[in-house]
């Protein structure tokens, strides 16, 4: 916590749908390098805030912060359209079901935003598709459909995919959660792998291990709360509050279970 | 009387001739119903209300009023208020408008179940609303939808006979120049028929092999 001025600045984030508040006056600042992992339970607002950050989700109070640039800032629509297109080139992002196109190869996959949004030629996103897929291991099916892809090699083009456009942030949503249990690793390692580059990554996860193993922070949420923050040896090994231990226990239990 | 097949050689070329205006006008109209039906389809979902309910009367009347009536309100009508069009171009501008409506309706609801994470990816990566519609969202809607297309562009050769009646001499009204001549309309609607079928068929394959290469990339 020593760089003073925030990478990722979310400031009284608020969110209602009609009279349900999902997200109440949340705070969160991410620095430069750091990989913060949100957990709680369903429901609790943790995807709701990371879809905030590219205004997927729009809030309805509060600001999001990229460096010094207002993601959801106020303008007319039109110019806002094109402010929120640009910012949100700078910010990757990871969903649960991929979400690959059908209709193109890996490669196209990976090469159609650079090449529509910064005018790349077709060599230069060749060249980028291919070195974005040696970092996630998937270079020997770059000319595959993604028809023909395992749930855990989707969710590596999916990385390639984003990681493409050079983003300054990633984020995770549940990227895991749907992967059969024995492909989950191949998938975290990728993540381990941008964490040892200090890519920052803002990470909504199921996966206490993994939060525990590779973030530097962890908030815990309920109910549209941030119950409590910290280090994960002090989240996970001596959480101060009710909430926190009661999930943690189910948890754990559940993991042990297996 | 008696049918008697031999008089079919002497106006064989006027049948052909005629298969080929046939085949012509199908495939003119089949591309302006497929295009014309995608960007129809983007009317009707996407265009602000000013745009959307004049459109709707327009979907209206190429859906609720008979094909031939449209024909003849393209060729005929038009040229009161200046608009001369050649038969050909009218019967294809009938057609492919009309079988465009009913492509619209295909792709319309193709458009709503692709899924909605395909839309949220490609604005992640800061494509726009129109980028994401016509690289992601439209070309998977419009493969999906190439079956029932080909069924409709079936009907769009059938019906294409329909444009006889404005004059183009297509393989209905070619078999009835024969047929005038010679007082023989067994034999040559026969043999118009039968023309139908292996166009048909050929139709078929072609859009088979359509979906062959679509299906790859599944």
């Amino acid at each position: 916590m020593s760089d003073p001025k925030p990478f990722v600045d979310i400031r009284h984030a608020q969110k209602s749908y009609g009279d349900l508040e999902v997200l109440k006056d949340i705070d969160l600042s991410v620095q430069r390098g750091q990989i913060v992992a949100i957990i709680g339970p369903s429901g609790s607002g943790k995807s709701t805030l990371l879809r905030a950050i590219n205004d997927l989700d729009p809030l309805t109070g509060g600001e999001v912060w990229l460096e010094d640039v207002q993601v959801n800032k106020k303008l007319p629509h039109r110019q806002y359209e094109k402010h929120i297109n640009q910012v949100r080139q700078q910010i990757g992002m990871v969903f649960q079901h991929f979400n690959l196109f059908p209709h193109l190869t890996v490669r196209e996959n990976i090469t159609m935003a650079p090449k529509m949004l910064k005018g790349l030629s077709d060599e230069a996103a060749n060249k980028l598709a291919e070195e974005q897929l040696e970092k996630v291991g998937m270079i020997d099916r770059i000319e595959y459909y993604p028809s023909r892809l395992s749930g855990g090699q989707k969710q590596r083009v999916a990385i390639a995919r984003a990681l493409a456009m050079n983003p300054k942030v990633m984020l995770f949503d549940e990227a895991t959660s749907a992967l059969d249990p024995e492909l989950v690793e191949e998938v975290n390692l990728v993540m381990k792998k941008l964490a040892e580059e200090h890519m920052t990554m803002i990470i909504v996860t199921h996966e206490m291990g993994f939060a525990q193993s590779v973030c530097d922070r962890v908030l815990f949420m309920d109910q549209g709360v941030v119950v409590e923050e910290g280090p994960p040896d002090v989240i996970f090994r001596n959480p101060q509050n009710e909430r926190t231990r009661g999930f943690l226990r189910k948890h754990l239990e559940g993991a042990n279970g297996h | 009387m008696g049918l008697d097949f031999t008089v079919i050689p002497k106006y064989l070329d006027v049948v052909l001739l005629g298969a080929l205006w046939t085949i012509a006008i199908t495939v003119a109209s089949a591309l302006l119903s497929f295009f014309g039906g995608i960007f129809f389809a983007v009317i009707a979902l996407y265009a602000p209300r000013i745009v959307r309910l004049p459109f709707r009367a327009f979907e209206w009347l190429f859906m609720g009023t008979p094909l031939l009536l449209q024909l003849f309100l393209i060729y005929f009508g038009l040229v009161q208020i200046g608009i001369d069009l050649p038969a050909f171009v009218a019967g294809v501008i009938g057609l492919g408008l009309h079988f465009a409506v009913y492509n619209s309706e295909l792709i319309q609801s193709s458009i709503l179940a692709v899924d909605k994470g395909q839309m949220e990816a490609a604005r992640t990566l800061g494509l726009s609303r129109g980028q994401a519609l016509r690289k992601v969202v439209i070309p998977q809607a419009v493969r999906d939808v190439i079956p029932p297309i080909g069924n409709n562009m079936i009907a769009l050769l059938k019906d294409s006979a329909l444009v006889s009646v404005i004059g183009v001499s297509e393989l209905t009204l070619s078999a009835q120049l024969a047929i005038g001549r010679t007082y023989r309309p067994f034999e040559f609607y026969v043999l118009a028929a039968l023309v139908y079928y292996i166009i048909n068929l050929g139709m078929e394959a072609v859009l088979r092999r359509i979906e062959a290469r679509v299906q790859a990339a599944r």
